[in-house]
């Protein structure tokens, strides 16, 4: 299964801010009920971005200035909560491309990786830099580049890194790791079969 | 070489490296349900894929059943829809599905250890973070994404970087009217709410040698929201006398041999720690949440925090953005805050124990009016219990409404739900921002003692004082 290679991904930005962004914001429980993840997209945030009666609050994503922008930039422990993938792919969904944060989630982290949505770590004064050239100028391009780990906007830069595993993942066209783990079934099996369950 | 159980659990689970320096572990236990799987059941069918090892997954449906319907088609068309897709899912695969037609469903993290399902020295994966609860048995058990789902589906693996391992022991005796609820709470309020991310916590010392099965289920259940992908409890006596006589579990010569076996996987004496963090039980005191997180909480005698007083602006801020959403008053003493619902159940606090205990203070006591009180049963097993034990009518005469097991107001996604900015006294683990079903709907996490003191006074209260726990 060929997978795209995810060097380097340039767009818009958008900044959300705020710690502890949980997966129930990202994505309330109530949009869950589905048995597939189209149009996870349209109920993105929803309860922060919109009122009882479906009109807009004033939420950074709803803002013109902003659509469009397909790299979220965000605080600390972002997507920690449930494990519902269903917060990365009402991410992805919508148009995002990438998340650059303080910090991640575990499983949100591994989650998104899997999906091809690289989510780097930068530090908070770095995170206000990008944020502050983009609104300044909310057409500025942003680039993260997974190679150097760089981040380059408005004639800056900075530093935006992520874990190694996944980003050798994400460089090598090997972030859905189902092909490799189909040609480790014969390792699986041996595993499976030393290892005494009982009552499976 | 001296090892964690972590540790020995990994090395005889990993299959092999991946190319990208993770590894490829085995996944001996896979539990799934109607809400995270349908997804992944519809990947493998895209990609042409059959279910690998069939007999290691096991279904059932929590999160979407109303508790007070069981006959079918639900009144929730979505809800219907995801239930019978995972019976076809479930019976074109092959795989097991305590149906609520088997007596035997409930919250998975409920009906896993009540089956005997869980087992000491094994890896458990399931699509929801509170698989952690598993880690009570000594399983290294965690919460995985839909993608992961469809991978353990097809392969009966995963794509893993190993955890570290923070042991957390709780040492002493815990004072009266303290329970496992507030020993997590207060665990999570100390190393905050993204201490653990990287970590699996073995949870050790005397608190936890004498805790029961249920008791180290609670604890090891809100792993995740101290950021902790995994928690564990070291296998013992208690946990082999639990799982004894368990429809899943070893029986004659297989039984001896498998508690030498789990016995083998606890932690060596004297393995090395990434990090140690010991607690004193007598600081720990009956524990409720006061904001939208579940790190923002405090001693029931404890005041809101006043956003004025914090240290610096990242805590002033997350402050100063909870108590808008919970209408709470900075200084104000939290007991006495009035409330809509109680709430007891979930896979955090709805096993036989919460009840018995709860039946205990209740007997004879009403719920406050105007305060609508509901108990869910986390499992039909346990609802089965409670009636045959005549506790079911404790709560009914207390005025509670007695549901049929599921998920329910933990997260809403069934019928019960909180309305506008009801506050809710609840024995769940998440006071997340519209968590319970209404966007404004408000949460304060305690244990379901105190979530019973909430309901007959009406107002969030000391339950030693209500009931009379003799304190010194």
């Amino acid at each position: 299964m060929a997978l795209e290679k995810i060097t380097r991904i340039s767009g818009r930005a958008v900044h959300v801010p705020g710690n502890d962004i949980d997966t129930d914001r990202i994505i309330p429980a109530r949009y869950l009920k589905c048995i597939t993840f189209d149009g996870l997209g349209e109920f993105l945030f929803y309860d922060v971005r919109k009122n009882a009666d479906g009109s807009d609050k004033p939420h950074p994503l709803n803002d013109p200035r902003h659509r469009g922008a397909t790299i979220l930039l965000t605080g600390a422990n972002f997507g920690c909560g449930s494990s519902r993938e269903h917060a990365p792919q009402a991410l992805q969904k919508h148009g995002i491309k990438a998340v650059i944060a303080e910090g991640f989630a575990e499983i949100f982290f591994g989650n998104s990786i899997a999906l091809g949505m690289p989510c780097l770590t930068a530090d908070r004064a770095d995170i206000s830099r990008i944020a502050a050239a983009v609104e300044a100028d909310p057409d500025a391009e942003v680039t993260i580049d997974l190679v150097t780990q760089r981040v380059s906007f408005a004639g800056q830069t900075a530093r935006a890194s992520l874990r190694e595993s996944a980003r050798d993942a994400l460089l090598n066209g090997r972030w859905d790791p189902i092909g490799e783990l189909l040609e480790g079934a014969a390792d699986a099996r041996k595993v499976a079969s030393r290892l005494r369950y009982t009552g499976a | 070489m001296p090892k964690t159980l972590f540790e020995k659990v990994w090395e005889a689970h990993a299959v092999r490296k991946l190319a990208n320096g993770q590894t490829q572990i085995l996944v001996g236990t896979h539990l799934i349900h109607e809400v995270t799987s349908p997804q992944a059941f519809g990947m493998m069918r895209d990609l042409g894929l059959g279910v690998a090892m069939p007999s290691r997954t096991f279904a059932t449906v929590d999160h979407i059943v109303p508790t007070d319907q069981v006959s079918e088609p639900y009144a929730d068309p979505l809800a219907d829809a995801m239930i019978r897709e995972l019976r076809r899912n479930c019976s074109e695969f092959g795989i097991t599905f305590f149906d609520r037609s088997t007596g035997k469903q409930g919250i998975v993290h409920i009906i896993g250890p009540e089956q005997g399902i869980t087992q000491p020295g094994t890896t458990i994966a399931c699509g929801d973070s509170h698989t952690s609860t598993h880690g009570a048995f000594g399983a290294i058990a965690f919460g995985i994404g839909t993608t992961q789902i469809r991978d353990v589906l097809a392969t009966q693996t995963m794509a893993l970087s190993k955890l570290k391992v923070r042991r957390i022991e709780v040492n002493g005796v815990l004072r009266p009217g303290v329970y496992a609820k507030d020993v997590i709470l207060h665990i999570i309020c100390t190393l905050g709410v993204n201490g653990g991310t990287g970590y699996a916590y073995e949870y050790a010392g005397e608190v936890f040698d004498r805790f029961s099965m249920e008791e180290r289920m609670t604890v090891c259940n809100m792993s995740i929201e101290g950021g902790a992908r995994a928690g564990y409890v070291n296998p013992d006596e208690t946990t082999f006398a639990y799982l004894k006589g368990r429809p899943h579990s070893p029986r004659g010569a297989e039984w001896d041999a498998a508690v030498a076996r789990w016995r083998a996987a606890a932690s060596d004496p004297g393995c090395a720690y990434d990090d140690v963090v010991r607690i004193d039980a007598a600081d720990i005191a009956p524990t409720v949440t006061w904001g939208i997180n579940p790190g923002q909480g405090i001693p029931i005698t404890g005041t809101v925090p006043d956003p004025a007083r914090a240290q610096g602006s990242d805590e002033r801020a997350s402050i100063e953005e909870a108590l808008a959403y919970m209408k709470l008053k900075p200084g104000a003493p939290i007991k006495g805050t009035r409330i809509d619902v109680a709430f007891l159940g979930s896979c955090t606090n709805g096993r036989l124990s919460d009840f018995q205990e709860v039946a205990r203070f209740i007997k004879g006591r009403r719920v406050a009016p105007g305060v609508k009180a509901i108990a869910v049963p986390g499992s039909q097993g346990v609802g089965l219990l409670c009636a045959e034990l005549g506790i079911d009518k404790v709560f009914r005469d207390a005025g509670f409404e007695w549901r049929n097991a599921g998920c329910s107001m933990c997260l809403a996604m069934n019928p019960d739900k909180l309305v506008g900015d009801q506050l809710c006294a609840s024995s769940s683990n998440r006071n997340f921002k519209g968590r319970q079903g209404s966007p404004t709907g408000r949460t304060i996490l305690m244990s379901p003692v105190m979530v019973a003191a909430a309901a007959v006074t009406g107002s969030v209260a000391d339950a030693r004082e209500v009931f009379g726990v003799r304190t010194n």
